[in-house]
């Protein structure tokens, strides 16, 4: 087994050649081992620092741990506005591929991944003085558009990203560069769109934004809201975004978290809001529009609010068109454009709160307590009404030219009669030169909350006041018309002028005031301008004896655990003393319940539990023009009492669309049969 | 060292007796200690690899450097001079081995390098090195007499490139340099002349020159892009972070952060994170800078260090040329794969796949190095009992 007696070996003595090549052999491996072992000394203990600052770099990254929103609910806690996690997909601009066709190439496969269009479309990035309006796809628009509004900061390339496509992206992040994920809370609105414009919408804070101070303290990059009760409350319902350092692999995967700073949820808000009342309102104006729909009128919007007339408690507020915000994150930027223009009002326009409408004979009450305080009449002065009012050149009819003989005021509010409050209109004209804010009637509507912006917690356009006409009103007006002409005449002159130009020139007719303009306003007409919740403001007056509220949707704030944390406090503008109140009010209650009262019908086997205080609107927008259907009243119940005000854009008369809408809400309310009873009346 | 045993040892020979295994405990020993410095670092590299079974690598290493020395001193006992008879049928066996592989092997990370077996993957160019080193020294004994003659230089070569090309179309680079290198060290130890080794070099480099400029600049591209990305690479390192020079750069920040001391398995990031690439076969040597810092390191160069000493004692030992021969094949192995991996993972070296003796996971190489540390012990026990039953002590130690 051991071979020694093989012949062929021959012993090979260690010659001096094999000793020296064996030297040279370890020479070499001396050599060898030397330069190893000299450049690890100088890689680990002369330039270790370095290498362990690199290796610290390399492995944590930063990461915003996104606040959960506080949650909105109803008076008894039936959520509204709730939270569901989702994964948005942010592009970091400064790490994408440099502009050219390398990056839009980039950007055509990430768009065909996350499902975005990748047709080129109009896109503004930003105001239109300094936008950038060339035609590009989905993807470039938004980063464009977010790198105007926030340099540096991610932006959101899709959100609510399924979890196939944001691992498909995961697995191969190196091909991404510039691309991640991040978890997220979306707001999610059970109710779909029940109440979509009172909540409002929340986004990441823009540039502007972050220096108002309404958005005091919020970092960059924060979800926060932008209108409605999401704004106004914002700064309880945001909570405060964590960070977090988390240890990354090679492949930019976490691999470890260590929190730093844990995020602190945002604190919830109960609203003043009733979610069935609500919802029941939305159906309601649905059916109001149907119904106007099926009497030939073009009806397309309308709006509703009831309030609790005790505090000003909003218990509904509604407005038609709506929308679902469910499906906001998902709209592609062309269709958010054309969903929420800036210009336009639809649909995300609160018309509870911001639509402003003639208001038709639901004025009235305003009126009888302004002729009633100046002594013009008392509750039994007869009008003897012949169907017609006259005034040297100035004839006007009732509508129909119905004539109702001798009127009292029970009677002028049961049947509505136009000629009745013509005459008061009349009768409280003041000269225009010693009263330029005209007269009762004028600071009567102002009282009654007219003509100012409702403080309401909700955010309200600038021109939410209404306009309250009267001859220094007129005279401005003019002067404005005037200045706008000379403005349009100097910019056809002077191109560069344009830009100052403030648009088309519709101020007034130049008229100076009229007798007319106050006959006009007695009835709702005319220039007057009012807001549904302002008619809801008012009306509470007349329900409670005379107190302007201050309606709030907020109840109260409270934390995770339903401590309560603030509570949103009932608020009084002001008192007023109404002369002979009662009879407005047995006006208002002939008018819905008593034979041949403008909504009586409407209201047939109503429970008589409950009495109902009504006023039918119809207003006339103008020649050729469908009417504006209005309809106000109150129950005064002694446990819930409840206003309502209602109106149907171009909804006919008010008994026929917008009452039986009032019905439908009050049913809810109080936990009676739905009937839809449209009325018959056509006063206006 | 002590004599004792082999003192003990030449007396049982020299008595007729059966002789007891002569083996050099100082190449065991540090065969051992590269093999714990192994697990411990597989411990700490692959603990999180495989869920629920930390020590998963750890066990399999071990297990194949249990079979390698059970190997090792299976061959030790047999008189490696008797496989200079098979030298055709073991030429023909790397050959086949090889061919077989670019059949049958499984691919990774584009490569054909494995025929899958039950216990571990056979990889053919890794035992090839053992079956060359024979095949070579078996030769260059037969034509020990024309060592002058260009004729046997070239033939040696022949018989390398041949062997070589095929590892190099798997494609394995490294492997197939450790075969050019193995050649080299054989004729050198073998007493080639100066000028034809030197002509050989020059080949070589005129070769790479060719391979890595002239061709490409002329349309041609005889290796693959990430070949030359890689052999070049290490020559502007921070060129292209994401790339080719990622593993050298991950590498030096690895050893880098490892300082004087290292920073601890649970601290050592860029093995923990997986920034450090093929960390548990190609890479280990940054593993272990880092974790344990230069006098990890130096301990692992320390063994290695030692390897080669015995190694290059082990040729003066040799009773025959053929001895010699083989464990001067065997030392320009070693010594080339220790320089070409820990010269990769330090940045002097380019980016090659060759596994670190011993250190490196896997049962290919662990198998390869423990057949050629047998080899070496045969070689050295056959040295002993020639030298005890001449009579003569020729002590060097």
């Amino acid at each position: 087994m051991i071979g020694q007696g093989n012949n062929d070996d021959r012993r090979t003595p260690i010659t001096p050649q094999m000793a020296m090549r064996v030297a040279i052999l370890g020479g070499i491996a001396f050599a060898l081992f030397g330069i190893v072992f000299f450049r690890l000394w100088f890689l680990q203990v002369l330039s270790g620092d370095q290498y362990l600052a690199q290796a610290s770099s390399n492995r944590t990254r930063s990461v915003v741990i996104q606040a959960p929103r506080g949650e909105i609910t109803d008076r008894n806690g039936t959520p509204l506005v709730e939270n569901r996690r989702a994964v948005d997909v942010m592009v970091t601009p400064s790490k994408l591929p440099a502009d050219g066709p390398k990056r839009h190439a980039y950007l055509v496969r990430l768009s065909k991944i996350l499902g975005l269009s990748t047709k080129p479309e109009t896109c503004s990035t930003g105001p239109s003085a300094t936008a950038d309006n060339t035609p590009r796809m989905d993807l470039e628009c938004r980063i464009d558009r977010g790198v105007f509004q926030i340099p540096y900061a991610d932006v959101i390339a899709a959100t609510d990203v399924s979890p196939a496509v944001y691992g498909y992206l995961a697995e191969r992040a190196d091909e991404f560069p510039g691309v991640s994920s991040e978890q997220v809370y979306l707001r999610s609105y059970p109710e779909k769109t029940v109440g979509a414009q009172l909540f409002g919408t929340v986004g990441q804070i823009s540039g502007p934004e972050l220096k108002q101070s309404h958005y005091r303290g919020v970092k960059g990059g924060t979800l926060v809201g932008q209108s409605g009760l999401e704004y106004s409350y914002d700064q309880y319902l945001r909570g405060v975004n964590g960070a977090q350092r988390i240890q990354v692999g090679a492949d930019g995967r976490a691999t470890g978290a260590q929190t730093t700073v844990q995020p602190k949820a945002g604190n919830d808000l109960r609203l003043s809001i009733s979610a069935p009342l609500e919802a029941e309102g939305q159906r309601a104006l649905a059916t109001g529009i149907q119904l106007a729909q099926g009497n030939g009128n073009p009806a397309d919007a309308g709006a509703f609010v009831a309030l609790d007339p005790r505090n000003g408690q909003v218990l509904g507020m509604g407005s038609a068109p709506s929308f679902d915000p469910n499906t906001l994150p998902k709209l592609t930027t062309k269709q958010y454009d054309a969903e929420f223009p800036r210009t336009n009002e639809t649909p995300s326009l609160n018309r509870a709160l911001d639509g402003l409408y003639p208001v038709g004979s639901t004025f009235k009450v305003v009126t009888a307590a302004a002729a009633m305080a100046a002594g013009k009449i008392t509750p039994s002065t007869i009008y003897d009404d012949s169907g017609t009012w006259r005034n040297g050149p100035q004839v006007r009819h009732n509508s129909g030219h119905a004539a109702y003989g001798p009127t009292d005021m029970l009677n002028a509010f049961r049947y509505s009669v136009d000629t009745y409050f013509y005459q008061l209109g009349q009768d409280l004209n003041v000269d225009p030169t010693t009263h330029p804010n005209g007269g009762a009637l004028q600071s009567w509507a102002r009282r009654f909350g007219f003509g100012s912006p409702v403080p309401i917690d909700v955010p309200q356009q600038s021109t939410s006041d209404g306009i309250v006409p009267s001859p220094a009103w007129r005279n401005n007006r003019n002067r404005e018309q005037i200045a706008c002409d000379a403005d349009l005449a100097r910019s056809q002159r002077d191109p560069h002028y344009k830009r100052h130009f403030r648009g088309v020139c519709a101020y007034s007719d130049g008229r100076t005031w009229s007798l007319g303009d106050n006959v006009s306003l007695a009835v709702g007409q005319g220039d007057f301008l009012a807001t549904p919740l302002q008619m809801a403001v008012a009306y509470s007056a007349i329900e409670n004896g005379g107190t302007i509220v201050k309606p709030h949707v907020g109840l109260q704030v409270t934390d995770s655990s339903g401590g309560i944390l603030s509570t949103v406090p009932n608020g009084t503008v002001r008192r007023l003393d109404i002369p002979n109140l009662s009879a407005i009010q047995q006006g208002l209650h002939a008018a819905a319940s008593e034979q041949g009262g403008t909504s009586a019908d409407v209201w047939r086997g109503f429970p008589s539990k409950y009495q109902v205080y009504g006023k039918t609107g119809t207003a006339q927008h103008g020649l050729e023009q469908p009417d504006q259907a209005w309809y106000v009243c109150y129950i005064p119940d002694p446990v819930r009492p409840i206003v309502i005000a209602v109106t149907i854009e171009r909804g006919g008369f008010g008994a026929q669309s917008a009452a039986p809408v009032a019905r439908l809400i009050a049913s809810q309310w109080f936990g009676v049969k739905k009937v839809v009873r449209a009325g018959s009346s056509d006063t206006l | 060292m002590s004599a004792t045993p082999i003192q003990r040892s030449v007396d049982d020979a020299t008595r007729g007796g059966r002789p007891r295994l002569l083996f050099d405990p100082w190449l065991l020993l540090a065969a051992a200690g590269l093999v714990a410095c192994s697990a411990i670092t597989l411990k700490g590299a692959t603990r999180t690899l495989v869920p629920n079974s930390p020590y998963y690598f750890v066990e399999r290493q071990v297990g194949f450097a249990v079979v390698g020395v059970v190997l090792m001193f299976l061959i030790a006992r047999f008189d490696y001079s008797r496989l200079r008879e098979f030298k055709y049928g073991l030429y023909g066996l790397l050959i086949g081995l090889n061919v077989l592989v670019l059949g049958f092997g499984a691919v990774s990370h584009g490569s054909r390098r494995w025929i899958p077996l039950p216990f571990f993957n056979l990889q053919p160019s890794e035992f090839g090195k053992v079956l060359l080193v024979l095949v070579l020294s078996a030769f260059v004994v037969d034509r020990s007499r024309y060592l002058g003659d260009r004729d046997t230089t070239a033939r040696v070569m022949l018989l390398t490139l041949a062997a070589a090309a095929l590892v190099m179309v798997q494609p394995d680079l490294g492997t197939a340099l450790v075969y050019v290198a193995i050649a080299m060290a054989v004729l050198f130890v073998a007493g080639s002349p100066g000028r034809h080794l030197g002509g050989l070099i020059g080949l070589f480099s005129v070769a790479t020159v060719l391979v890595l400029v002239v061709a490409p600049a002329l349309g041609v591209h005889p290796l693959h892009q990430y070949q030359v990305d890689r052999l070049t690479g290490f020559i502007h390192p921070s060129h292209d972070p994401a790339s080719s020079s990622y593993h050298i750069n991950q590498s030096l920040i690895a050893i880098g952060s490892g300082e004087k001391t290292g920073r601890g398995v649970s601290h050592a990031t860029q093995t923990g994170l997986r920034f450090l690439p093929e960390q548990r076969t190609d890479f280990i040597f940054a593993a272990v800078g880092e974790t344990y810092g230069f006098a990890g390191a130096a301990v692992v160069l320390s063994l290695y260090a030692l390897l080669i000493w015995r190694t290059l004692r082990i040729i003066t030992l040799a009773k025959n040329l053929f001895g010699a021969l083989i464990a001067g094949g065997i030392l320009a192995m070693l010594l080339w794969q220790v320089f070409v991996n820990v010269g990769m993972t330090i940045g002097i070296m380019p980016i090659t796949g060759v596994p670190l003796p011993l250190m490196s996971y896997g049962g290919a190489s662990v198998f390869t190095t423990f057949l050629a540390l047998g080899l070496l012990q045969s070689i050295h026990v056959q040295g002993r009992i020639a030298q005890g039953s001449k009579g003569r002590a020729l002590v060097l130690s």
